[in-house]
């Protein structure tokens, strides 16, 4: 019986990408975790806790990207800590799936917040570079444009998946000009551009951050050739990680899931993300507001403590 | 009420004219004098100054020639009867003042008196102003006598400044408050000290501070002398064994301790207790981890409520600090352990410097976890701690090896991760540990390998500190004598007038070369020193 419902979860949270393919992964996993609360029948608190972290696990195996983990563990936190002193088991569960509304709510409205801090750092006339495909980036574009505000942006192509390709659409479809460069041309490009703005999958408590594969290099270039490096990130891709370089990285964020289950020999793999250290970042775009990256460790802690 | 006033007031009241003298300014219906009045005063109070001054003679002219340091600001007049006073051992650089004592009894008894009336009316009005007025005072008075003093305040306090040894005696003389025997001795410094740490004590090992104190030691308990004696001779060292071993001491003392009637113990205990601290720090300068303990100690003791009967506070107190041990101490290290043990994989090649017990036991813990990695322990001259830790990872049966600090850029690209324990973490960030530390950080961001820092959080201080000289600790600098062979070619260090030996004990490492602080509470970056501090305040 357990793994039928697992099961539906994870076809409730593939229908959730494939309807919204705008949606944030981590948004959508914790959509189909509050369905999944609404329609659990455990007993006792204990057990529901047991169940949730089931139902996590099987969504980090469906999909390993490192928001979802880290929104997983936020949601369970965020509806569990609080006080669940009420005799009846269903009242408890009312107040936890209120609990769990509020959470979803918050979240969603997130990137809007991200995106309406960030807009008024890219000035009149900016040249930007970014990489691979980030809905947040491409959200705080959008609102800049609204602003009446010139600007052209440099993509990279971003293999393996070619992502960078798709965004390059996409703000084609906003009638910002736009060019395609490859991932080897970062060097080459740094010196035209004004900043360089990238999204992220994960924000690790020492103040870095966890992105597709490429951004560790953009970093070091963008550092080389004093240019502000910025990333746009929400607040429920916190994650309690802390790498001391790219090998501490585990390897369940590495590859992709399907990666991870069929292939025995990952030194023959190519991993899909990279990690960048907190010296390289000049400001963090969040919706807790302008943070350095030491002060990213500072809301962690109020997040998780 | 116009220009006569001033002199008026300035004739009838020089005894106690320091007073009025502040009056005097705001005298004609609150506006500021004019520059002639002003000037006419001046002249008053020198003339005035001569007089007085003229009785002390010209015996005091010389000695002030003799010093060519500024002296402190509050008292010009009581270096004389300053080395009188201090039941201290006299500096060699006073030796030529002493030599003229005899000749002046009567004016030192007068300078004496003054001095006591000075050192209360200062106490009355603040030192700032008592500092002010006397160094206001003092360059008006000079130009009189001709001497070559700089006519401004001294831009730092000497440690072996007479006039600040005696304030220092003073204060060790007060607090024993009631008992005439034995006051807390003060330790004298040894040796030619280099010039950038002039500030700090120097002490020789030789000269042990219990000397001079005189049996039975009434103010001071047993216990307590013999762990000023283990912490003076080396015998108890590391922060955490230092820490462990007072809060120990403390139990003792509460045990024996009684209270005299008449008194709280809330009270009369922590009053108790002030002597015994001050002749631990003069035995060796307290610890960051000691000082927390310390002030934890001394607030449980006045949050113990006034009814509660003595056998039971004895008991609670004794509770409170068994839970302090065992909660900061032992259960912390066994969580730091956990979290590093994280940071450990396979094939690693950990640097570890000197002995930190919480380094050493993280190290312990992982082998038993049955991690495979092999330790490079470094070590540095004089104190050899690492040769301690180097026995101790051997016999759990982990692979070593042994280099002198000297050896380090060789030997760090083998390297996968530093390990360094801390003596303090200080709140912007820097990490006070061992000498040689910030050293091998700075190696080591060199040549990109990770630094974590382990340490307790009772260890995180409020002090803030960006360099190694302001506040540190000079060792013995006979410790330098002795080299690998026995021979010993400083031996003759102090006849030599242009050598100095410098036994630094502790430096500070910057935040940018620490990568990971490992803590009870966690894995944090070093700039999150202060939320800590701040998280830990709220707690409490």
């Amino acid at each position: 019986m357990e793994k039928d419902t697992t099961q539906k979860l994870v076809e409730y949270f593939r229908a959730q990408i494939r309807e919204d393919p705008d949606v944030a992964s981590a948004v959508a996993a914790i959509r189909s975790l509050l369905e999944f609360l609404k329609r659990d029948q455990s007993e006792t608190i204990l057990g529901l806790r047991e169940n949730m972290t089931k139902a996590i696990q099987r969504l980090e195996e469906t999909d390993s990207s490192v928001a979802v983990s880290s929104g997983g563990e936020l949601f369970l936190r965020f509806i569990s800590l609080t006080s669940l002193e009420h005799p009846d088991l269903s009242q408890c569960k009312n107040v936890m799936i209120e609990r769990g509304e509020l959470f979803l709510k918050k979240i969603s409205l997130s990137r809007g917040k991200v995106g309406k801090l960030c807009h008024t750092f890219i000035k009149d006339g900016a040249k930007i570079l970014t990489h691979s495909s980030s809905r947040v980036v491409l959200k705080v574009l959008e609102n800049a444009a609204a602003d009446n505000k010139r600007f052209t942006v440099y993509v990279t192509e971003s293999q393996p998946d070619s992502a960078g390709k798709l965004m390059a659409q996409k703000l084609h479809n906003l009638n910002i000009p736009v060019t395609v460069v490859l991932d080897a041309a970062v060097g080459y490009i740094m010196e035209k551009v004004d900043l360089v703005i990238v999204g992220a999958e994960g924000v690790v408590e020492s103040g870095g951050v966890i992105n597709k594969i490429g951004t560790y290099q953009m970093a070091v270039c963008s550092k080389a050739h004093n240019k502000p490096f910025y990333v746009v990130a929400e607040s429920f891709k916190f994650v309690r990680l802390y790498p001391l370089n790219q090998q501490d990285v585990p390897d369940r964020f590495k590859y992709k899931a399907d990666i991870l289950k069929t292939v025995k020999d990952l030194n023959q793999e190519h991993p899909m993300i990279d990690y960048t250290p907190p010296s390289l970042i000049t400001l963090l775009f969040t919706d807790l507001g302008v943070l350095t990256p030491s002060a990213v460790s500072d809301e962690l802690i109020k997040l998780y403590l | 009420m116009a220009d006569s006033d001033g002199r008026q007031v300035d004739g009838v009241n020089h005894a106690t004219g320091k007073i009025y003298r502040l009056k005097l300014f705001f005298n004609n219906e609150g506006k500021e004098l004019t520059k002639e009045e002003k000037q006419r005063l001046r002249k008053e109070k020198k003339q005035h100054k001569k007089n007085k001054k003229d009785d002390k003679g010209p015996p005091e002219k010389e000695k002030e020639k003799e010093k060519a340091s500024v002296p402190a600001p509050s008292k010009p007049a009581t270096q004389s009867p300053a080395h009188k006073a201090a039941p201290a051992p006299v500096h060699a650089s006073e030796s030529a003042a002493a030599a003229e004592k005899p000749a002046k009894s009567k004016a030192e008894l007068r300078a004496e008196r003054r001095a006591r009336q000075d050192s209360e009316r200062t106490s009355k009005h603040g030192k700032k102003e008592g500092g002010q007025q006397s160094a206001s005072s003092k360059p008006k008075a000079t130009p009189n006598e001709l001497q070559p003093v700089v006519k401004r305040l001294p831009e730092h306090v000497q440690v072996d400044d007479p006039a600040a040894l005696k304030k220092l005696a003073k204060k060790l003389e007060r607090q024993q408050v009631r008992q005439i025997h034995s006051h807390v001795p003060l330790r004298s410094d040894y040796g030619y000290k280099v010039s950038l740490f002039s500030h700090l004590h120097q002490y020789s090992r030789k000269s042990p501070p219990t000397l001079q104190i005189s049996i039975p030691a009434t103010v001071i308990h047993p216990s307590i002398v013999r762990l000023g004696l283990q912490y003076s001779q080396g015998i108890i060292a590391g922060s955490n064994a230092r820490s462990v071993a007072l809060l120990h001491t403390f139990k003792q003392v509460i045990q024996d301790y009684s209270t005299p009637p008449n008194e709280e113990l809330s009270r009369d205990l922590v009053n108790k207790l002030s002597p015994y601290i001050s002749f631990l720090s003069q035995c060796r300068p307290l610890s960051a981890s000691m000082g927390n303990a310390i002030k934890y100690i001394k607030k449980e003791i006045s949050n113990i409520p006034s009814q509660c009967k003595e056998e039971e506070a004895k008991g609670k107190l004794q509770a409170c600090i068994d839970s302090y041990i065992n909660e900061k101490i032992i259960l912390a290290s066994e969580a730091i352990s956990k979290y590093a043990i994280e940071k450990i994989s396979d094939g690693d090649v950990i640097l570890v410097y000197g002995c930190s017990s919480l380094v050493n036991h993280i190290l312990c813990k992982a082998f038993e976890k049955q991690r495979k990695f092999r330790v490079i322990v470094v070590d540095s001259r004089p104190r050899l701690e690492g040769r301690e830790a180097l026995r101790r990872l051997v016999k759990k049966g982990i692979r070593c090896t042994y280099v002198l600090i000297s050896a380090l850029s060789y030997i760090l690209p083998e390297v996968s991760k530093v390990f360094l324990g801390a003596h303090a973490l200080l709140a912007n960030g820097y990490v006070m540990s061992r000498v040689g530390t910030s050293q091998i950080a700075l190696v080591a961001k060199a040549y990109n390998v990770p630094v974590l820092v382990c340490c307790e959080t009772y260890k995180f201080c409020e002090r803030v500190q960006t360099d190694s000289f302001v506040s540190n600790e000079l060792d013995d600098p006979d410790d330098l004598i002795v080299t690998r062979n026995g021979k010993s070619h400083l031996e003759n260090w102090q006849t030599v007038k242009s050598l100095g030996l410098l036994n630094l004990v502790y430096d500070v490492t910057p935040p940018d070369f620490v990568d990971l602080v490992i803590t009870d509470l966690g894995m944090i970056p070093c700039t999150s020193v202060p939320v800590v501090l701040r998280v830990k305040n709220v707690d409490q």
